[in-house]
């Protein structure tokens, strides 16, 4: 029981990957301020072909999908009642958390007029229900709030024996009320994503006959949908496989091992209805003779198709490095499908190229850097993961990340 | 393991059917006519002598300065952009070249209408689709969508607008016709009631069948346009796209409101869940003192 419980890693703050981090995120920050100063065109490689570049296809469309972890794990744990899974839900919060929240600082720093974002929320009477976008903004908006309303716990935890009786006091009233009311944040934190990763798919497709037919079909956000779990399972097991080797966590090996039983089903799904669609549809000449597209397209399928192979049988699951090497394919492909399917396969005519920008990339960067500086203070400070031996806890392994 | 797999497929397949199901009924037919007072333009390729006194007369009418940015002496855009809301290219085809006149094409189905957020697009009085600053957060989203590539970003700015044709409502207003109709020389471009338009553009295609391609572009494609043309050369050469009779945001659409409606499949999704959870939690499928 005891390596169930989830305990603060401790150990020095201000470590070198720490300093790094922070210079990065400085840089991005720096960068950031700067963009507001001079508007979108001098400090992006954005044009009026090309309205959307890294920031929309990266941050927040791979960024949230690759998010996701929180509820992949959630969704077996809770819905599909496998316990077992339990110690994988509080960093997969975390991750999601940090994911979701630096995808919504990229919106602000993407959209011309952030002023006027809070009137999205408010404008009930003003929506445009057939708006894809105007969902995706709605449920992002109110899942990065449930997100950290899910992770409260572990912050609620160490709060209540703080020294501070104020906060001990605040914290053990709050526990007792989210121990009840937290079963229906969590259903809200499943319902969510469900509506805008698949309105995430949604949102490309009105590019209609500006995005390939390879890429452009009514399944669009069926497809998010399912490679966004297959995403946010990957990340999981890197997030496990890369913190226990950071930190001096036991592995969690058998659990992953399990789970990729589930991630090799998803990926086989997503490619059985990928080909199945395009085949049904007609568009299987397509599949060869569009030059680059096409490669593209069958990189992506290799991607998915290669780690549900790797995954299929229990020998290759056994295996750590497979497990890490498949969960790596895995990301790549599922960035690779939203990074085509908002950027690459997106063809607003001749005369239009796009290439990011150098401090677009930088900006990018940093909130990345950010991501992680926080995963890794949280971390130390507060009980997110499992499995410790106490001798990590400020051994030179937990002082080295 | 096998009945976990198992179990995850149904629910995979479950989501699947939803998804299906719910947007088949949806699929009937919902296509948009243009409103009772909607206005347009005609634009006759044939007419055109290319002298672009309409791209000089949008700057002035539209207060947009000279896009002088080329070539300082000349107010000589290259194409629409965030000073040039109405501009006129050269297309040199295969024997036969032509003018043609790029603007909003005012569509009667907009997908820039069906992509924005709180409706800072919309399809306002007379059916002319106009931009409102004060719902805009500069998404860029209708740049997306538009199939035409017509909504303009400004870039250089740090409080953006969106310039698009609002095919001069500001003078229509006034009871003028907007710039670029009025002052065209040739009468190539001319403004007036969308249904008029038609009945004179399938006059012309009648009168003089030889003179034309059979085709009058934005009657029905993308849904149908309230700014329609005639040419001598295909309207791909002139740099219109194929689009189709289906109005662009209508699968977007049909499959929105398949799963929106009323909110009903999210919400049952929503209880559906809490009450597995809630079975779970009773059965003490796994341990509780660690609900996070």
């Amino acid at each position: 029981m005891s390596q169930h419980q989830a305990t603060p890693v401790g150990g020095k703050m201000m470590t070198p990957t720490v300093r790094i981090l922070l210079f990065i995120f400085l840089v991005g920050l720096a960068l950031i301020i700067w963009r507001f100063a001079v508007g979108l065109g001098p400090a992006t490689g954005l044009s009026d072909g090309y309205p959307w570049g890294i920031w929309i296809a990266f941050d927040v469309v791979t960024g949230t999908a690759l998010a996701c972890g929180g509820y992949a794990i959630a969704l077996l744990v809770y819905i599909f009642n496998k316990g077992k899974y339990h110690p994988l839900v509080r960093p997969a919060l975390l991750t999601s958390a940090l994911g979701y929240t630096v995808a919504a600082v990229g919106i602000i720093i993407d959209v011309g007029r952030p002023w006027f974002i809070w009137r999205i929320p408010i404008s009930v009477g003003k929506w445009n229900l057939d708006s894809a976008l105007l969902e995706v903004a709605l449920c992002v908006m109110a899942y990065v709030m449930v997100l950290w309303i899910e992770l409260s716990p572990a912050f609620l935890e160490k709060w209540k024996d703080s020294r501070h009786t104020g906060l001990a006091n605040f914290s053990r009233g709050l526990s007792t009320f989210m121990d009840k009311a937290l079963i229906w944040f969590i259903a809200l934190g499943m319902l969510l994503p469900t509506m805008h990763q698949s309105s995430l798919g949604s949102v490309i497709m009105l590019a209609g006959p500006r995005l390939h037919p390879l890429w452009h079909t009514p399944w669009l956000p069926f497809l998010f949908l399912i490679s966004c779990l297959g995403m946010g399972y990957a990340v999981v097991v890197m997030e496990s496989t890369l913190s226990s080797r950071a930190f001096g966590r036991r592995r969690e090996d058998k659990m992953l091992a399990s789970l990729s039983g589930v991630i090799s089903v998803v990926l086989f799904l997503y490619v059985a209805f990928r080909l199945g669609d395009l085949l049904v549809r007609g568009r299987g000449p397509l599949m060869a003779g569009e030059g680059m597209l096409s490669v593209m397209f069958w990189l992506e399928i290799a991607l998915f198709l290669v780690p549900a192979i790797m995954l299929a049988g229990s020998r290759g699951r056994a295996r750590i490095g497979t497990l890490f090497r498949a969960a790596l394919m895995i990301i790549l492909g599922g960035a690779l499908y939203r990074f085509d399917a908002y950027l690459v396969a997106f063809n607003p005519g001749p005369g239009w190229s796009y290439f990011p920008s150098v401090p677009e990339i930088l900006m990018t960067l940093g909130l990345v850097a950010l991501e992680i500086l926080v995963f890794i203070l949280l971390v130390k400070s507060f009980p997110i993961l499992s499995g410790t031996s106490p001798m990590a806890a400020g051994s030179k392994q937990g002082v080295n990340t | 393991m096998d009945r976990n797999r198992r179990s995850f497929l149904k629910g995979l397949a479950c989501a699947g059917a939803t998804v299906a199901a719910s947007a088949v009924p949806a699929a009937a037919s919902d296509r948009r006519e243009a409103p009772a007072d909607a206005v347009g333009m005609l634009y006759d390729a044939t007419m055109c002598i290319g002298c672009k006194t309409c791209v000089v007369a949008c700057h002035e009418a539209n207060d947009l300065p000279p896009d002088n940015r080329g070539d300082a002496l000349y107010d000589a855009p290259q194409s629409l952009n965030d000073r040039t809301k109405n501009i006129i290219k050269l297309y040199q085809g295969e024997g036969r070249r032509s003018y043609v006149k790029q603007q909003c094409m005012h569509c009667v189905d907009p997908a820039c209408v069906g992509a924005c957020m709180i409706g800072a697009l919309q399809k306002r009085e007379y059916g002319i689709v106009t931009w409102d600053s004060n719902r805009c957060i500069g998404c860029r989203y209708c740049q997306v969508a538009c199939p035409y590539n017509i909504p303009k970003f400004e870039w250089d700015s740090t409080n953006p607008r969106i310039i698009k044709c609002e095919m001069c409502n500001h003078r229509l207003a006034d009871g003028k016709e907007p710039a670029c109709c009025e002052v065209c020389p040739r009468e190539a471009v001319i403004f007036g009631k969308y249904t008029d338009l038609l009945a004179e553009a399938k006059n012309r295609l009648a009168a003089n069948p030889d003179r034309y391609v059979d085709k009058i572009f934005g009657e029905f494609d993308g849904g149908g346009t309230q700014v329609i043309y005639l040419s001598h050369v295909p309207f791909e050469d002139l740099g219109l796209p194929q689009l189709g009779e289906e109005a662009v945001p209508k699968m977007n659409r049909t499959i929105q409101h398949g799963l929106y409606k009323g909110m009903i499949a999210p919400a049952a999704l929503y209880v559906a869940m809490g009450a597995v959870m809630l079975r779970n939690r009773r059965a003490g499928g796994h341990d509780e003192g660690d609900e996070s």
